[in-house]
């Protein structure tokens, strides 16, 4: 997606190669494309352009990736925030 | 089921996009028909959020497919993924009630890409026998998609977030201030008759339309221009573009508050940066590119500059009025 690039070195994804058995899924899913696949080995491109949606992780069969997933929205964290403070689960998601 | 959009269609996608029927906006879960569907068509799994199912089956002229309305508590296929709704369990459960092994012969699956966060193709397959392909990101992709032999190329795996994007998302940013902004503005009116002469209703309402005035302002720039101009923008941090599209804005409107003294001048343009800076910030949730990791670390530093910002605004504001 050019044009747009987000906060550097935040991204909680990170990739365990020897659990990897390249079928290339993850490279399919991701919706900014970062993920390539050369033999049986999966390269992230480039990191700071991962939103950390958790689509990868979620369909590698071998948790081979593995992220923090969620939405990168204002309202869910101060909501999350509320809700730690209160140690309630009443404030919910953005959308 | 119907691929041309009907006057009914029109009205209900304003009502959804300015956010008065958003959140009640449903269909009915189950297995649709689209053209003349056999036991050889493919079958699209969509959610059952009216304007994600309508961007499918109003793409779909001359295609012959099932649409499986799996039910997402009519959330868009995004959000629920995200949220888990659109779920493994939540297809492998439709596939079952909806008994789509007796209506097609083939078992295989076409699901969005963007539920890739909360269906997870190894698992259906497991549980269901069920395979699970992703398809393209974009309904319109998909007529191109399936012509290609179900392969999709990395332009239809990749989000945009184009002017048009950017355009149909303010109407909504906008109408979800409702409430909040009610209270806001009743307080505005409160701070602006509060003087030497402890409360003045003809003060409040005189300096509380300066003050209202002012929110006008801090909102065009925070939730208009900011997502107008978003690409555009400097700096990463969206508190930051919200600081910055509030300038331009309140250079242009000063001659408005002139009648207003230095101190009260200064209070308003401060208030309207902090409403400014804040609604940039909630833009966050509306883009397909930010991480939670991110805009918490942005968060971190942006709230409090806001609060800060927005009670020395205030503190002015009532302050102008013992001061001559």
């Amino acid at each position: 997606m050019r044009g747009y690039r987000y906060l550097q070195e935040v991204s909680t994804l990170s990739y365990t190669q020897e659990r990897c058995i390249g079928c290339g899924l993850c490279v399919q899913v991701c919706p900014h494309q970062i993920l390539t696949l050369s033999g049986k080995q999966v390269h992230i491109r480039d990191i700071d352009l991962c939103m950390e949606c958790g689509a990868c992780a979620h369909n590698c069969p071998t948790e081979a990736l593995s992220v923090r997933p969620g939405v990168g929205c204002a309202v869910a964290i101060l909501n999350g925030w509320k809700n730690r403070l209160l140690g309630t689960t009443k404030f919910g998601d953005c959308c | 089921m119907a691929t041309v959009a009907d006057a009914h269609d029109f009205w209900g996608t304003i009502g959804a996009r300015i956010g008065l029927i958003r959140r009640n906006y449903r269909v009915a879960p189950g297995l649709y028909a689209i053209g003349s569907a056999t036991p050889q068509s493919p079958v699209l799994v969509t959610a059952n959020y009216k304007l994600s199912f309508d961007a499918l089956r109003l793409r779909l002229g001359g295609v012959d497919a099932w649409i499986l309305v799996v039910d997402t508590r009519g959330i868009n296929v995004w959000c629920a993924a995200g949220k888990g709704t659109f779920s493994s369990e939540e297809v492998i459960e439709s596939v079952q009630r909806y008994q789509l092994n007796e209506v097609v012969h083939h078992r295989e699956l076409i699901v969005p890409q963007l539920a890739a966060p909360g269906v997870a193709a190894q698992v259906v397959k497991k549980r269901s026998g069920w395979s699970v392909l992703f398809g393209p990101i974009r309904s319109a992709d998909i007529p191109r998609y399936l012509q290609a032999n179900k392969t999709a190329d990395q332009t239809m795996r990749e989000v945009s977030f184009t002017l048009q994007e950017r355009l149909v998302l303010i109407p909504v940013e906008l109408f979800l201030l409702g409430k909040p902004l009610v209270l806001l503005l009743l307080g505005g009116f409160l701070l602006s008759g509060i003087g030497p002469y402890i409360f003045s209703f003809q003060a409040a309402w005189h300096s509380g339309l300066a003050f209202l005035y002012s929110t006008g302002l801090g909102i065009f720039s925070g939730a208009v221009l900011t997502p107008l101009f978003l690409p555009w923008l400097p700096f990463r941090q969206f508190w930051l573009k919200g600081i910055l599209t509030a300038l331009p804005v309140l250079a242009a409107a000063s001659v408005w508050t002139s009648s207003l003294t230095g101190l009260g001048q200064i209070a308003l343009a401060l208030w309207a940066v902090a409403i400014s800076s804040y609604l940039a910030m909630n833009f966050t949730g509306s883009t397909p590119f930010t991480s939670p990791s991110g805009v918490e670390k942005e968060m971190r530093l942006g709230l409090p500059v806001q609060a800060f910002t927005a009670l020395t605004a205030c503190t002015l504001w009532v302050a102008r009025a013992f001061i001559f």
